[in-house]
């Protein structure tokens, strides 16, 4: 079994002229959390929906869990739970419903499903709302249903892009520590997000800006590297370096 | 092919269906709407129709000649004139829809055993009421018991003629629809075109519905195969469909009166087959659209032309060649062959075999299209 869960290479993905992905090159160890940062419009959903065999490659390979993303990847599908951007259950069925139909699409036997759903509605805290239509849950609620979906097969890899994105405080808490219970059971987790707390608990992140790879490491590594006290503070000096300087100003008097 | 996948798909499709409430009246309640609408509204039923006569003869015998056009539902004496030129007034003023011409020497031929000329004129400006009225007119003369030569014409343009020998019935019999009444013929028509145009509304939407609602890409990271979701999402539909055959079936029978001379059970099955070809069509319109208005649009696209095509308004016979092959890609076309063969005609399955065989090729071939044109991607 190799080391790493994603090796990328030179991953290209162009939409026209707009190249939302520059000749990436990643590598996520497994059993591990990765986290991905960078502003809006950077690359990162397009990264992971790559990687998930949602959209095709432009140029360059990539290899996910030791298979081809062009040519395997059905053999990917069987083995990673994926949490897109916008929200992507049905919200029309119950939150049972949801979770017996992906359990039925990955071919889990009664047993298994049954199973896994009472184990995925404890870790998830969704006992009690089986019954209720998706459709009339919160944000913070659909989250669970949909990581609770995306887990039901057991897969070896979780992407998850901002998976807490618009959720409350509390909330945003238990997820993180489904993740990292997650990670501690073996799972390797892609994750993107915005906050800077959440990213600081991931075990490696990577910057991306238009598309492009800017730095790469632990939390701790970058911040030592780039001579700042926080990632917070690492993210800003590296947009700082390519934006230049009236960028920085204008987001600090922002802050202050 | 997992079926455990299949099923889970169409079992998600029922509970979904289940929960969308005005589609599923929708889908149940137009078939019946449109059958009641269209059947009365493609009528063309020719009922009393008005007649003026001109009785030169005015006697016995033209008077039971003018009761029996009076007695037939096809004609009601609304006018009886002494002149020609109030005839040709009343028919040219619209008041009239044709005319009874009976000569002065009507009774006095008859009792010679020679040919008096009776004329019949028709407002020929609707010729399938004109054809209409000159046909039963013909027939009602004939059950009279003329057997003489008579001329029958349309005074615009319409004629007639009839030089049988005296003492000879024309056996002029109208197989299949004796009487005639457009609706035999329009109905089972209309329950084809109608079961066409619903299954494939119901199935249009079903694929490009996930997409807009941004539940495509999920599925599409799951193992799920192309084959396995179309299928799957038909099954629901099949049942609807049948549900909807049903209904437009009874309706036909029990409110217009029409009945099934030939196998019931047969008819059932070959409108399966029928429906599943409908309904992949209408999955595969699902699959290569972006949106639902291009999917909507597409369904038009797709029935407009069928309704013509398919020989549902016209026999395909009188068609150019090129329409007719035109024709020959509807399936619709096939169906209306079945419907109105074992509906009217009591025809059996070795009448059908090639409409049958041609049906099931479209299904299969069309099926194979949509899970091959079904991109397991977004992009
Ligand atoms: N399907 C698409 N078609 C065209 N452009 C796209 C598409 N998806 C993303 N983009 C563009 O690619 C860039 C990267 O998008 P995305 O990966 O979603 O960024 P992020 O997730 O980091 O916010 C953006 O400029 C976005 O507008
Ligand atoms: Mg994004």
């Amino acid at each position: 079994m190799r080391e790493s869960a994603i090796v990328t290479r030179d991953l290209t993905k162009k939409f026209g002229s707009l190249i939302a992905v520059n000749n990436l090159n990643l590598e996520v160890p497994r059993g591990k959390i990765f986290g991905i940062l960078g502003p809006n419009g950077c690359g990162k959903s397009t990264t992971m929906r790559m990687l998930c065999g949602v959209i095709r490659p432009t140029s360059g390979t990539g290899e996910v869990l030791g298979y081809d993303i062009m040519k395997d990847s059905e053999a990917i599908k069987q083995n990673t739970g994926y949490m897109s951007q916008k929200f992507s259950l049905y919200q029309d069925l119950t939150v049972e419903e949801n979770m017996q139909f992906y359990a039925g699409i990955y071919s889990l036997s009664n047993k298994e499903a049954r199973k896994r759903m009472e184990k995925l509605k404890e870790m998830t805290n969704l006992r009690g709302k089986e019954r209720a239509l998706v459709s009339s849950l919160s944000g913070g609620w659909k989250q669970r249903v949909a990581l609770a979906c995306a887990l039901i097969h057991n897969p070896k890899l979780l992407v998850l892009d901002e998976p807490t994105a618009g959720v409350d405080p509390v909330s945003r808490r238990i997820f993180w520590k489904i993740i990292h219970r997650l990670a501690d059971e073996g799972v390797t987790v892609l994750v993107t997000t915005h906050y800077m707390d959440e990213a600081e608990t991931c075990h490696n992140t990577a910057f991306l800006f238009s598309g492009r790879l800017l730095a790469y490491g632990s939390p701790n590594h970058l911040i030592k590297e780039l001579k700042v006290s926080t990632l917070e503070e690492a993210f800003l000096s590296l947009v700082q370096r390519e934006t230049g300087e009236e960028v920085e100003i204008s987001f600090k008097s922002f802050l202050n | 092919m997992s079926l455990k996948r299949l099923l889970s798909i169409t079992r998600k499709e029922f509970v979904q269906i289940k929960r969308d409430k005005p589609s599923l009246v929708m889908a149940l309640v137009v078939p019946v709407v449109m059958l009641l609408l269209f059947g009365y509204a493609v009528n063309t039923d020719v009922e009393n129709s008005a007649m003026v006569v001109l009785d030169m003869a005015a006697n016995q015998q033209s008077r039971e000649l003018v009761d029996s056009f009076n007695n037939s539902n096809y004609f009601q004496v609304t006018d009886y004139v002494t002149e020609y030129r109030q005839l040709k007034y009343l028919i040219d003023d619209g008041k009239a829809k044709c005319g009874l011409i009976i000569p002065s020497d009507y009774a006095a031929l008859l009792k010679r055993g020679g040919k008096p000329a009776v004329q019949l004129i028709i407002d020929g400006s609707d010729p399938t009421v004109a054809r209409t009225l000159v046909s039963t007119g013909n027939l009602i003369v004939k059950h009279k018991g003329l057997q003489h030569a008579l001329q029958v014409y349309g005074g615009l343009g319409l004629s007639f003629s009839d030089k049988n020998s005296p003492g000879i019935e024309l056996s002029s019999r109208v197989w299949y629809n004796p009487n005639m009444e457009s609706e035999k013929f329009n109905i089972p028509g209309l329950m084809g075109l109608i079961m066409q145009n619903i299954t494939i509304m119901l199935t249009a939407f079903a694929m490009v519905r996930e997409r807009e609602r941004g539940t495509m890409e999920q599925l599409i990271v799951t193992p799920v195969r192309p084959l396995e979701l179309i299928i799957g999402k038909l099954i629901p539909y099949v049942i609807i469909g049948s549900f909807d055959f049903l209904l437009v079936l009874t309706l036909g029978v029990y409110w217009f009166g029409v009945p099934i001379q030939g196998d019931l059970i047969l008819l059932l099955q070959l409108a399966a087959i029928f429906l599943i070809c409908a309904l992949a069509i209408g999955m595969l319109i699902s699959t290569v659209s972006k949106t639902q208005l291009q999917a909507m649009q597409m369904t038009v696209v797709f029935i407009l032309p069928s309704v013509l095509l398919s020989g549902f308004i016209f026999p395909r016979e009188t068609m150019p060649k090129v329409i007719q092959l035109l024709g020959t890609l509807v399936p619709l076309t096939y169906f209306l062959e079945i419907l109105r063969g074992i509906v009217l005609k009591g025809i059996g399955m070795q009448h059908l075999k090639s409409e049958v065989i041609i049906l099931s090729v479209f299904t299969v071939a069309v099926v194979a299209l949509a899970s091959l044109r079904f991109k397991k991607r977004l992009d």
